[in-house]
């Protein structure tokens, strides 16, 4: 009796699930065209495309990127390879948990008083990005760790025993075979950060901008933060327009989910050991 | 008296949760002879092995005392280059290690690591050193395949080519053959034998017999302590030491 | 040369790793610098009473962080049977066949964007609930809440399972043996054997629908009234996080209001920071008390 309980559950919560997401693209795909994916907003928003927000979040995934995976990857190996078991190391850990659960649009906050405030870049792709990249740095640090946790550890052994240095161990043996899961927790990273709006609001985000952002240190569309307005602000906002742009990002996001998990796969069934 | 191939001198070692693992050892390892560290498990040889190449610097030691001298310098020192001392004195582990990588680019590891850039040189060594532990006949044709593709007995074969390839003085083997088949048991055995004149060999064997047929010196090690010291095959003949005897006799073990 | 290179990358990689302790420091530090002249401007009785109207300079955030509660609560309430039944389902009886579907649906759902959640709430959550529950308007905590369920349920479901897939296999082997049918072990042994992390996942749950701004902003219809009683539950409320997120954008710099809206992001800091780490102090207390035990 109970497992037909748990059975029901577990349906119940499935089905609200594909039910969105097949709703939304049911109601969606119509509007995708080519026009709408190339060309520029018109008429306040109502008509046209909605390439400059599909440009704009590229744009903040590559800078979010550029920013947390070099940072991101040598915190992990630091964590994972050179740290020894100390106060500081426990420390860092508590960090990076205490980063991983500070809410969005407190980032959004943080990201407005130090870098458009403070460092004066203004409302741009530089400190939307670069605050992206401070909230998506948690996931990467993890997930590098984990990846590099799981190589075993003989490798290590055999590595330094024929005479090399700790980090020529880690740079030929044990960082390319963690990288598979490195790249997968970058990608799901990365996913994460272009759905996000609230810390963009203040940080980079703009609504009308209905050309493409011509440098760094200037606002730009984004998908997130476009549906949010159109959805909540614009009056005679047509309704296909909406479910298209939220197809588009719907797509951008589970597109990247799907390839973390093909690339995971595809290593799993690689793996020399 | 030849120069030895290395010297210990009242070697102490204790581990980070208390346990002493070597109490005061001293003893010679004599160069171009297969010198046998023998005795039950926890006996301290695999410590004595980690000691001699610093991979114990890896672990949670908490003290390292005494002398470990090669060539006159004390082995402990801690300005002592490790990475160079490990490329003269190799290691061979009880089960096979094969890298995640080729069969190439497992021999040629140490190399590159040492900075190695030319890539004939690199493959004139890699050949040698394949040949010397008889394996060049078996996978010249496939060096760019995956090292676990071997078998157990290749496998090991191509560790031991590994840590040639680096043409050491002394080369350790812990316990080499305990996860192979008697042919290549006989086979890694026969290698130490052909190849003493060029190298110096110290074997913790994995059994009785095993020791027994490969010392050229044998040493009794007995929870830390070294018992018994001999040349040549006479501790297993006529051990001076009771638990030695009691050892060798199969009483314990 | 290759030691010098090497020292170089080794002390880089230090620092990184160093670099969250600075990040964590960094973030309180300009919160607390743009927050805590709310403290001077504000009177404190002030700023912790019941109405918040920030034209006429009332700031009193008690609505919002009632808003924020309530929402949480009742999003909680409903997210942890579904989430701990699925992990149920997912650990102890389904076929690998459909585990097999079921893992990737729930990924999926942790994949979605909370304003694409935020945006289905207005399109068909918000106007079913104002018809089905004859309200007059769906813009309610009650729809808040419904989406922060949904958000929270793949953290629950993941930590769950993990605490459930970690129960050794004994347990649930001596429990047979005894004579117990499948569904009295997971309800008997299994489950109280996987509690703290089940605790985990669900203090891990709360801290994600708290932070959450998107969607609730989006359904629940910015009214910052407290909810003082249980009919509020299908009334539009104001969270903490829809207000910052609401407000900044319309407020001058270094005015009170803004002030004030950073002390705001003070109260959701600190309170993350202890959900997070009580969670993460819990569940490393049972990993060392079972390293000991075994």
């Amino acid at each position: 009796m109970g497992f037909n309980l748990v059975r029901l559950i577990a349906l119940l919560t499935v089905l609200p699930i594909l039910g969105i997401v097949a709703y939304i693209i049911i109601q969606g795909a119509g509007s995708l065209s080519l026009e709408f994916l190339t060309q520029v907003p018109t008429n306040g928003m109502r008509s046209g495309g909605i390439f400059p927000a599909i440009v704009g979040t590229f744009y903040l995934t590559i800078g979010t990127a550029l920013f947390a995976v070099p940072l991101g990857v040598a915190a992990g190996i630091y964590i994972s390879e050179y740290a020894k078991d100390t106060l500081w190391t426990r420390l860092i850990r508590i960090a990076i948990i205490s980063l991983a659960g500070v809410p969005s649009v407190v980032y959004g906050l943080f990201g407005l008083g130090l870098f458009v405030i403070f460092l004066r870049f203004g409302t741009s792709i530089l400190a939307a990005s670069l605050t992206l990249s401070i909230m998506t740095l948690p996931v990467i640090i993890s997930t590098t760790e984990e990846a590099l946790r799981t190589v075993p550890a003989r490798f290590r052994i055999v590595g330094r025993s024929l005479g090399a240095t700790q980090w020529q161990t880690i740079r030929k043996i044990i960082l390319p075979q963690a990288l598979p899961g490195i790249v997968t927790g970058v990608i799901l990273g990365l996913e994460r950060a272009a759905g996000e709006t609230a810390p963009i609001l203040f940080t980079g985000a703009a609504f009308f901008l209905p050309r493409l952002p011509s440098s760094i240190l200037s606002a730009t569309m984004a998908l997130p933060y476009h549906i949010f307005v159109i959805s909540t602000q614009v009056p005679g906002m047509p309704v296909q327009i909406q479910y298209g742009t939220v197809v588009v990002l719907l797509i951008y996001a589970l597109g990247m989910n799907l390839i973390a998990t093909l690339i995971r796969n595809k290593a799993r069934k690689n793996r020399q050991w | 008296m030849s120069e030895k191939a290395l010297i210990l001198r009242n070697l102490r070692v204790q581990y980070l949760d208390g346990m002493e693992s070597l109490r005061g050892i001293t003893l010679d390892v004599e160069p171009h002879a297969i010198n046998v560290f023998f005795g039950p498990a926890g006996g301290g040889k695999s410590t004595i092995l980690r000691t001699i190449n610093r991979l114990i610097d890896l672990d949670d030691i908490k003290q390292m005392e005494g002398e470990l001298l090669f060539h006159g310098k004390n082995l402990l020192d801690a300005d002592v280059d490790v990475t160079e001392l490990r490329r003269k004195i190799g290691v061979v582990f009880s089960r096979p290690i094969p890298l995640p990588l080729t069969i190439y680019q497992n021999v040629s590891f140490g190399l590159e690591a040492a900075g190695e850039k030319d890539k004939k040189k690199m493959d004139q060594q890699v050949e040698k050193a394949l040949k010397q532990a008889t394996l060049w006949d078996e996978v010249y044709d496939r060096l760019n395949e995956p090292a676990n593709t071997l078998s157990g007995g290749q496998q090991q074969r191509m560790c031991l080519a590994r840590v040639m390839a680096l043409e050491p003085e002394i080369i350790m083997l812990d316990e080499p053959t305990s996860a192979l088949d008697p042919i290549s048991t006989a086979k890694i055995e026969q290698f130490m034998q052909d190849t003493k004149e060029k190298y110096t060999f110290i074997l913790v064997p994995n059994n009785v017999s095993q020791a027994a047929r490969m010392a050229d010196t044998a040493a009794f090690f007995l929870q830390g302590e070294l018992i018994e010291y001999g040349v040549g095959k006479s501790i297993f003949v006529t051990p001076k030491d009771k638990r030695t005897q009691d050892y060798v006799e199969g009483r314990f073990g | 040369m290759k030691i010098k290179s090497e020292a170089i990358i080794t002390r880089g990689i230090k620092i990184a790793g160093f670099s969250s302790i600075i990040f964590l420091l960094l973030i309180f530090a300009f919160l607390m610098k743009e927050g805590t002249p709310a403290l001077a401007e504000v009177p404190v009785g002030e700023l912790f009473n019941s109405r918040w109207y920030p034209i006429e300079k009332y700031f009193g955030i008690l609505p919002l962080i009632g808003g924020s509660l309530m929402v949480t609560f009742f999003s909680i309430l409903i997210a942890l049977p579904f989430g701990v039944g699925t992990a149920v389902y997912i650990a102890e009886i389904a076929p690998q066949g459909i585990k097999q579907l079921l893992k990737p649906v729930i990924e999926i759902l942790a994949g979605i964007p909370s304003v694409v959640l935020g945006f289905i709430g207005i399109q068909v959550l918000v106007p079913f609930t104002r018809r089905f529950l004859d309200l007059p308007t769906g813009l309610t905590a009650f729809s808040g809440s419904i989406l922060l369920a949904l958000i929270s349920i793949p953290t629950i479901v993941s930590i769950a399972e993990d605490a459930l897939y970690a129960v050794p296999r004994s347990y649930r082997e001596a429990a047979i043996a005894l004579g117990a049918s499948k569904w009295e072990t997971i309800l008997g042994v299994t489950l109280p054997a996987a509690r703290t992390g089940v605790l985990t996942a669900v203090m891990l749950g709360i801290g994600r629908s708290l932070g959450e701004t998107m969607a609730v902003m989006m359904v629940t219809g910015n009214a910052p009234v407290i909810p003082n009683q249980w009919m509020s539950f299908f009334l539009p409320i104001r969270t903490m996080t829809a207000t910052i997120a609401s407000e900044m954008g319309e407020v001058a710099s270094g005015s009170t209001h803004y002030h004030v809206l950073f002390f705001i992001g003070i109260i959701l800091f600190v309170l993350s920071l202890i959900i997070n780490v009580t969670a993460s102090w819990v569940s490393f207390r049972k990993r060392t008390r079972e390293q000991l035990v075994s």
